[in-house]
């Protein structure tokens, strides 16, 4: 499986990230370094084996479904690039 | 003053309590100590008035006979942790102008016993790297010098944590560990550090890099202090559902408990093409010591150790590009204008994330879209049980692991490497133990050839964190390790 500049081009647009034209070759050429590394795990036999998520052991814990923080819009917009009115602002999104 | 400089935590703590210093005079010094050794770049934010303050406050309780556990402690914050009112920035351009408006847990436990914040650490951006040369703020340098008196990395993540411990420009430090980010940097500096269990410490307010490996844990220069910092750091958190409520057990008392009777396995799998010899001969010391100490050493076999760099690669970078997608340019940090919101998203993310970042965030993205997430992401997540699986089974057998730290001493800062894959070599011996979640711990106990600090690293069963005491108790004793870097406080800078 390897990597080329559309689907650098693809996966930059996925994590909204953008890579100029001119790094799309060089940035497929890391990548594919890294994956035909990776690609060792190939090696192991996994059939049967479930995967592993967590190593805590134990369940994740239940609290009961009452609301435990609030009422602070000023704490919450006190690093906004930018704001009014209590509001996030961000370029027009509806025509 | 360098010999307030000079005193343990556990030595301060009392003379404290003995008034024999004052709180205020050791975070002084402390201050004095964090500017004369700027050079080193250690700390990215110093917050001296701020450290005066919780001094004098120390000072009040300890009048009043009533010292908590780190009263009076100065210590620097890997700037990884947020703190009110503190600018917190993850040493990314991303989150440049942050100032949290709430506390982390772990640091609200440290500030809770009274310990003094000196300022905020470097480290790697979103603490990724191994070298703390992907910082926004530039490398952090090690106080070690090599035979030819260059820079040399102290290691990362948590570089800066690692670099002031050692120069005495903070008694003690935080750091979090995701793949290595507090062993290796440990080893590089000569300072001792633990990534406890995965749950111990909890996660609540620290800057997310891979949710299912992050730990926070101390630095110090000694075993004792370790656990005393430990103490103070650890809790059960309900904001954080991964945390436990597994008692913490005495860790203090098991720093002199010794190791007689304990079984310490050995595993054959801990080699790598390129090791410095010095390493090899460090870790067939550390057997010796532990042995003429009354344990028994068995070699034991962790069949799927090479797997473990791999497969952290998958998973790392997988938990990172979710964990990164919340810097957007709209709630805090970085933001860059654009015509619409998804051009304002992609040149915001591209200007605030650095290389490596933006690297992981590509890769994690690809091993989770629709197509590969099988053959990469629960293929990993596959072979992960099967490294954890054979911890579980040799610790049927051994009490604890003995491994190298790190497979070669402290590199020169900007050594020029292409492949990415090679820096991802640091992190071989640390990695198995977040993957498999369990507590970790690097002991300097020794020098190479070079006069550069080498590390050993004892590996335990979760929630076990009092045998690794008992082991890098003994260790630390036998190894009797006292040189220090040359670019320390009260040395040269």
């Amino acid at each position: 499986m390897s990597v080329d500049k559309t689907t650098v081009a693809k996966i930059a647009r996925l994590a909204r990230l953008n890579v100029p034209e001119d790094r799309l070759e060089p940035v497929a050429n890391e990548l594919n370094g890294i994956l035909d590394w990776i690609a060792e795990l190939n090696e192991v036999a996994t059939d049967n084996v479930e995967p592993l998520a967590s190593v805590t052991g134990h369940a994740l814990p239940m609290r009961d479904d009452v609301v435990t923080d609030g009422d602070c819009v000023d704490r919450v917009l006190a690093n906004v690039p930018e704001g009014a009115s209590g509001f996030f602002v961000v370029p027009k999104v509806v025509e | 003053m360098s010999d307030l400089l000079d005193l343990s935590a556990v030595e301060a703590r009392a003379a404290l309590d003995a008034k024999s210093i004052s709180a205020t005079e050791l975070t002084s010094a402390y201050i004095d100590a964090a500017e004369q050794t700027a050079a080193l770049n250690n700390y990215v934010l110093l917050t001296p008035d701020h450290a005066l303050d919780m001094a004098a406050r120390a000072d009040q309780r300890l009048a009043k006979g009533e010292a908590s556990l780190l009263e009076g402690i100065p210590l620097g914050v890997k700037d990884l942790f947020c703190t009110t009112g503190v600018a917190t920035t993850a040493c990314s351009r991303i989150l440049q102008g942050f100032t949290p408006p709430y506390e982390s847990t772990v640091t609200a436990n440290l500030w809770a016993e009274g310990a003094v914040m000196l300022g905020k650490l470097n480290c790697d951006e979103f603490a990724m790297g191994s070298a703390n040369e992907t910082s926004a703020f530039g490398p952090a340098i090690n106080p070690w010098q090599g035979a030819e008196n260059i820079d040399l990395v102290p290691g990362g993540s948590s570089g800066g944590s690692a670099s002031a411990v050692a120069a005495r420009s903070a008694l003690m430090a935080t750091g979090t560990d995701t793949g290595g980010s507090i062993r290796q940097p440990a080893a590089f500096c000569g300072v001792v550090g633990l990534k406890p269990t995965y749950g111990r410490c909890s996660r609540w307010g620290i800057v997310a890099f891979a949710s299912s490996l992050d730990q926070a844990g101390p630095f110090t220069r000694t075993v004792a202090d370790n656990a005393l910092m430990l103490q103070a750091m650890a809790s059960h958190d309900a904001k954080d559902s991964t945390s436990s409520d597994v008692p913490l057990q005495d860790v203090m008392t098991a720093v002199g408990q010794g190791v007689k009777g304990m079984k310490i396995g050995v595993p054959r799998e801990y080699v790598m093409d390129g090791m410095d010899p010095d390493v090899v001969a460090l870790w067939q010391q550390g057997q010796d010591w532990l042995r003429q100490a009354g344990a028994e050493l068995v070699e034991v076999s962790l069949p799927h150790t090479k797997y473990a760099l791999p497969t952290y690669y998958i998973i790392a970078p997988a938990e990172a590009s979710s964990n990164l997608a919340r810097y957007d340019g709209v709630r805090y940090g970085l933001r860059v204008e654009a015509e619409s919101l998804d051009q304002m998203y992609e040149a915001t993310r591209a200007a605030g994330f650095g290389e490596e970042v933006q690297r992981r965030i590509l890769i994690g993205t690809y091993v989770l879209s629709a197509g590969y997430y099988d053959a990469y992401y629960l293929k990993a997540q596959k072979v992960r049980r099967l490294i954890k699986q054979d911890f579980d089974s040799v610790f049927t057998t051994v009490d604890t692991l003995l491994t190298p730290a790190t497979p070669s001493a402290a590199f020169a800062v900007g050594r020029k490497i292409d492949d990415p894959v090679v820096n991802f070599l640091n992190d071989v011996f640390t990695v198995p133990a977040n993957l498999a979640g369990l507590p970790g711990m690097s002991v300097p106990a020794g020098v190479n050839a070079d006069g550069l600090p080498l590390g050993l690293q004892v590996l335990g069963k979760p929630y076990d964190e009092a045998s690794l005491y008992r082991v890098a108790g003994v260790l630390e004793q036998a190894a009797a390790f006292t040189a220090t870097p040359t670019r320390r406080a009260g040395g040269a800078t």
